[in-house]
């Protein structure tokens, strides 16, 4: 059984959904107070989730990077433990320089909230190693800073190295452009490839009822 | 002593808020606006002995958490 920690910040409202999510596919979950200085000692998966740590003041996730979790979560990534960050946590992710980029208000200023049709660009890689490249997925977005921003160079080494997970797309894969991203990136990792970031939900895909459960391949990737 | 630290976006990096707030002054009739960019302005009052010193602390504040390099540029104004 995998070991789960699901941070939680003064606004982050996505952490009962991400525990559930992860119960759902038998994890064992903890969550964990930003003041928290350590994460358990077994912990196989961290997850920043959605929502909107300290009210989105200055930029979103900009103070969050600064809660003390953070420098745990900083040397945990840096040892090679897997982290995911949904939302507002892929918006901690890249303040804190543990993802690339940025993500700026969306390109029609208005909070989308959504299905969304995704296309997986690569899937070597333990998030979306349950995925077909060039699948099309239907995942939820919410959101209102997520048009992802990189210079040209960084782009070019996203590219390079296999780091751009997905991107928002028609039904027929096409790229189009939903919140004003960099060739409509929805999501990114790292060049070691175990720190990942998304603006999409995928713990709210995750039953029939709901709407989609493309959410599942994507999470048990990461819990495989 | 005071801070006054502007911050906006880079050029070359697109803005959807200064984008809708031409737009906007399009739509009033107001003529001759070439260009809007929309920034954020943030106040410190520090007690600092000298200008230099403040001006240092408040760079490092700038590049560590009041702008985020990757997007935005800033400018510090010590009076």
């Amino acid at each position: 059984m995998k070991n789960v920690a699901v941070l939680q910040f003064p606004g982050t409202n996505c952490d009962y959904d991400t525990r559930y999510a992860f119960e759902k596919l038998g994890c064992t979950v903890t969550i964990i107070w930003h003041k928290a200085t350590q994460l358990p000692e077994k912990t196989d998966l961290v997850v920043v989730p959605g929502g909107f740590s300290y009210g989105d003041y200055l930029r979103s996730g900009a103070i969050a990077q600064f809660s003390p979790i953070m420098e745990a979560v900083k040397v945990y990534a840096q040892n090679g433990g897997k982290v995911l960050g949904i939302c507002n946590g892929f918006q901690i992710l890249t303040e804190s320089g543990l993802l690339p980029g940025a993500l700026k208000r969306n390109i029609g200023l208005h909070f989308i909230s959504k299905y969304q049709t995704l296309k997986v660009v690569n899937n070597d890689n333990e998030f979306l190693q349950n995925c077909n490249k060039d699948e099309v997925l239907n995942i939820p977005i919410a959101h209102a800073d997520g048009n992802y921003y990189i210079d040209e160079e960084g782009f070019k080494a996203l590219e390079e190295n296999g780091q751009i997970l997905l991107r928002y797309c028609n039904e027929h894969g096409e790229p189009i452009v939903v919140n004003g991203s960099v060739t409509s990136i929805a999501g990114v990792c790292n060049r070691e490839k175990n720190v990942f970031g998304l603006m999409p939900h995928p713990e709210r895909a995750m039953e029939c009822i709901l709407g989609s459960t493309d959410g599942v391949k994507m999470l048990e990737g990461l819990i495989a | 002593m005071k801070a006054i630290v502007n911050i906006y976006l880079k050029e070359g990096v697109l803005d959807p808020q200064g984008k809708a707030i031409h737009h906007a002054l399009d739509a009033m009739n107001f003529q001759g606006v070439k260009d809007v960019r929309m920034g954020k302005q943030i106040i410190l009052q520090l007690d600092s002995e000298s200008k230099e010193a403040a001006l240092a602390e408040v760079t490092k504040m700038a590049e560590d958490i009041l702008a985020n390099t990757v997007i935005e540029d800033y400018s510090i104004e010590i009076v």
